[in-house]
């Protein structure tokens, strides 16, 4: 996967660039805001980190004027202003994604990996498989090894989320507002404890488990067969 | 001196001194209007009165030539009246009337004297001041002359007596108006200094200094207690600042500590993998922890500086309370907490869906956390309904509560009533509710929960 990073704050870039490229994801840089809308639209990448305040050129105005363009990579905005209403503007300017500052790595990191493979998702298959477990995206019935597992329906659009990101990590918050609609960081392991009724409703009495906690980050829903 | 000069600066003295003398010149117009229109109104009497006179003694004059006419002015002359008679001979020697001399040349001209004249009587001694009178002559076609009129002695003294009483009234006017230029503007720059000398004080920064406030209600005392009310807010707010970046420096530190002593701990330590890894991420959780407690207080300061933040929508408060309820059931459940709810159906708010829900979720997650150790029977109940037209959205647990008199305290950042700190919580969440019911015009509402004489808490989001 290759990013790029327009962010003017050099010391916040240069720890992202090493933390992503340990993360294996090539990752450019550019200062402000002219540089990285000309290296946006000279070269193709997976997807844009764009801080929203920039030199130069406005982090919202890149995001409109390369939508314009019809580029339609996908955007993570930062944004240090973290108003109400500050995502739902990012949003509309043609983001994909919003992360206010401060924000921890890991978080970025699942996010800019779920916005980079959503190229080519997964939106189009009905059914959603991982080792033995299949979620039916239209009968909306979920099995592990042939049999019927039921779940609330919160818990199936819990289930459905994370299969859809299969082998990418999911933070709590990109739950709470993927399943829920929530955008705000809940006090408590609220999550935790969903992910643990989930758990136990499809793992217990089989052998591998599948649902796996990233400490730090989120989870992940994988299998090493 | 500069006290006489600072009185006459005020605005009191400036605009009684404007209206003083309007109202003076219109005075004098009037009076002088007045007394005009009097004095030729009595002239034309005066002209009538005449008139007539001549008009009796022309008769006379045509029924017995001069004889009789003479005869007639002699009984009339004894007569005591403002009129004046006179018949002299054509060389203008008097030779009857009452009237002992005139001004020289009145008798040469036919008609109406243009002007008021003056004349003696015979009871007045030589050179005293005549008095003034009017009077129509008029010639004999045997050359002696006859002149009849009146004393103007009435409308003069009228005009002197208006004149005077003018300038009397004026003077007392101008006396008055100083006196009260004196003791209002005193009173006024007196007050004025006061008020600018707490000001004074205050701005030396005792903030708890107030303006002065007499007690009558009058524009001072107005004008003082907004202000103090005013300066009563800031005193709040510094007071909330102060308290905040104490408290900010205290719970940062705390944490920061903890970090730093990991930190410490896991290079002291064994030099192990495994070790270094589960440091770092006990390090990352605490970390987290303090990004939470940042985001809280961004949030909250971001929602108190107003509404302009976020945008109002029509938002579904019976959709949010299921929802909520919903995401912290299994959290209840896990610690034992028995959740239930009445959640009356179709209840809307204009609102911020986020920010409702954020602030629900706190309150949810207050009433699990307390009360899931202290009862055998842990209950936390949801509540939405209509109390006298307003939505109130509430959540009551069985947990300690929270004594009357703290009520007020829990609701400020940072403070948390659990001393030891054993739960987690940033001490923000309730904050955050007050701030977020302010935006929404609405208020937090802390009661106990007074079903059947439990203890615990009785939370209130009330939308007005």
């Amino acid at each position: 996967m290759k990013i790029l990073v327009i962010e003017d704050d050099l010391e916040a870039a240069a720890y992202l660039i090493k933390a992503f490229n340990e993360a294996g994801i090539v990752t450019d840089h550019a200062s402000d805001g002219d540089t990285g809308f000309y290296l946006a639209t000279e070269n193709i990448y997976d997807v844009l980190v764009i801080d929203r305040m920039l030199p130069k050129r406005d982090g919202l105005s890149i995001i409109s004027d390369l939508r314009k363009k019809s580029i339609e990579t996908p955007i993570l905005i930062l944004s240090a202003l973290g108003q109400v209403d500050d995502r739902v503007t990012g949003l509309r300017a043609g983001g994909d994604d919003y992360l206010p500052k401060p924000y921890s790595f890991s978080e970025l990191l699942a996010r800019v990996e779920v916005l980079g493979r959503r190229k080519g998702m997964r939106d189009n298959e009905t059914v959603y498989k991982v080792a033995d477990l299949e979620l039916d995206r239209l009968a909306h019935e979920v099995h592990r090894a042939g049999q019927k597992i039921n779940l609330q329906p919160r818990e199936f659009r819990l289930l459905e989320y994370l299969m859809k990101h299969a082998g990418q990590v999911v933070t709590r918050t990109m739950l709470l507002e993927n399943v829920w609609d929530y955008h705000f960081d809940p006090q408590t392991n609220v999550i935790d404890v969903h992910i643990s009724r989930l758990r136990s409703k499809i793992e217990k009495g089989y052998d591998e488990a599948l649902l796996r906690t990233v400490r730090g980050a989120g989870y992940i829903l994988k299998s090493d067969s | 001196m500069s006290q006489l000069r600072a009185l006459l600066r005020t605005t009191a003295v400036r605009l009684s001194a404007l209206y003083l003398g309007l109202f003076a010149i219109s005075a004098v117009v009037l009076v002088f209007y007045v007394t005009d229109m009097t004095t030729s109104l009595l002239t034309n009497q005066t002209k009538h009165v005449v008139q007539d006179e001549l008009k009796v003694l022309g008769n006379f004059y045509r029924r017995g030539g001069v004889p009789l006419l003479i005869t007639h002015i002699d009984r009339r002359s004894r007569e005591p009246s403002a009129n004046l008679y006179t018949i002299a001979a054509p060389n203008g020697s008097i030779l009857a009337g009452n009237v002992a001399s005139l001004q020289p040349g009145i008798l040469d001209r036919q008609g109406w004297t243009e002007r008021p004249f003056s004349y003696r009587r015979f009871y007045q001694p030589e050179g005293a001041p005549g008095h003034q009178a009017l009077a129509e002559v008029i010639f004999l076609p045997n050359g002696m002359r006859v002149l009849v009129g009146r004393d103007l002695g009435e409308p003069t003294q009228f005009r002197t007596t208006i004149r005077r009483s003018l300038a009397i009234a004026l003077g007392i006017m101008v006396v008055g108006a100083l006196l009260i230029w004196f003791f209002i503007g005193r009173g006024a720059l007196h007050r004025i200094d006061r008020v600018s000398q707490a000001s004074q004080k205050i701005m030396a920064g005792d903030l708890g200094q107030r303006l002065p406030v007499s007690g009558s209600g009058d524009e001072f005392d107005r004008l003082s207690g907004a202000l103090n009310a005013m300066l009563g807010r800031i005193e709040k707010l510094n007071e909330g600042l102060r308290q905040v970046s104490d408290n900010i420096a205290h719970d940062l530190k705390t944490p920061l500590t903890r970090l730093r002593n990991r930190a410490e701990a896991a290079l002291s330590g064994a030099d192990d993998a495994a070790e270094y890894r589960s440091a770092m991420e006990d390090m990352i959780e605490e970390s987290d922890q303090l990004i939470r407690t940042f985001n809280a207080l961004l949030t909250i300061s971001r929602v108190e500086a107003g509404s302009a933040v976020a945008e109002m929508n029509d938002v579904d408060l019976s959709q949010i309370a299921h929802d909520t309820e919903e995401l912290y059931e299994p959290l209840a459940e896990e610690a034992g907490v028995l959740i239930s709810s009445a959640i009356a159906d179709g209840i809307h708010v204009s609102g911020n869906r986020e920010l409702i829900g954020q602030a629900f979720s706190n309150l949810i997650d207050n009433a699990i956390k307390y009360s899931a150790d202290n009862q055998a029977e842990a209950k936390v109940v949801i509540c939405l309904e209509n109390v006298d037209g307003k939505k109130v959205l509430s959540v009551r647990d069985n947990g300690p509560g929270i004594p009357e008199n703290r009520r007020q305290d829990v609701i400020k950042r940072f403070v948390r009533l659990d001393e030891s700190r054993s739960k987690p919580g940033t001490g923000l969440g309730l904050s955050l509710v007050e701030a977020i019911m302010g935006m929404h015009g609405g208020q937090l509402v802390l009661e106990s929960n007074g079903e059947s004489g439990q203890t615990g808490l009785h939370a209130m989001m009330v939308f007005g």
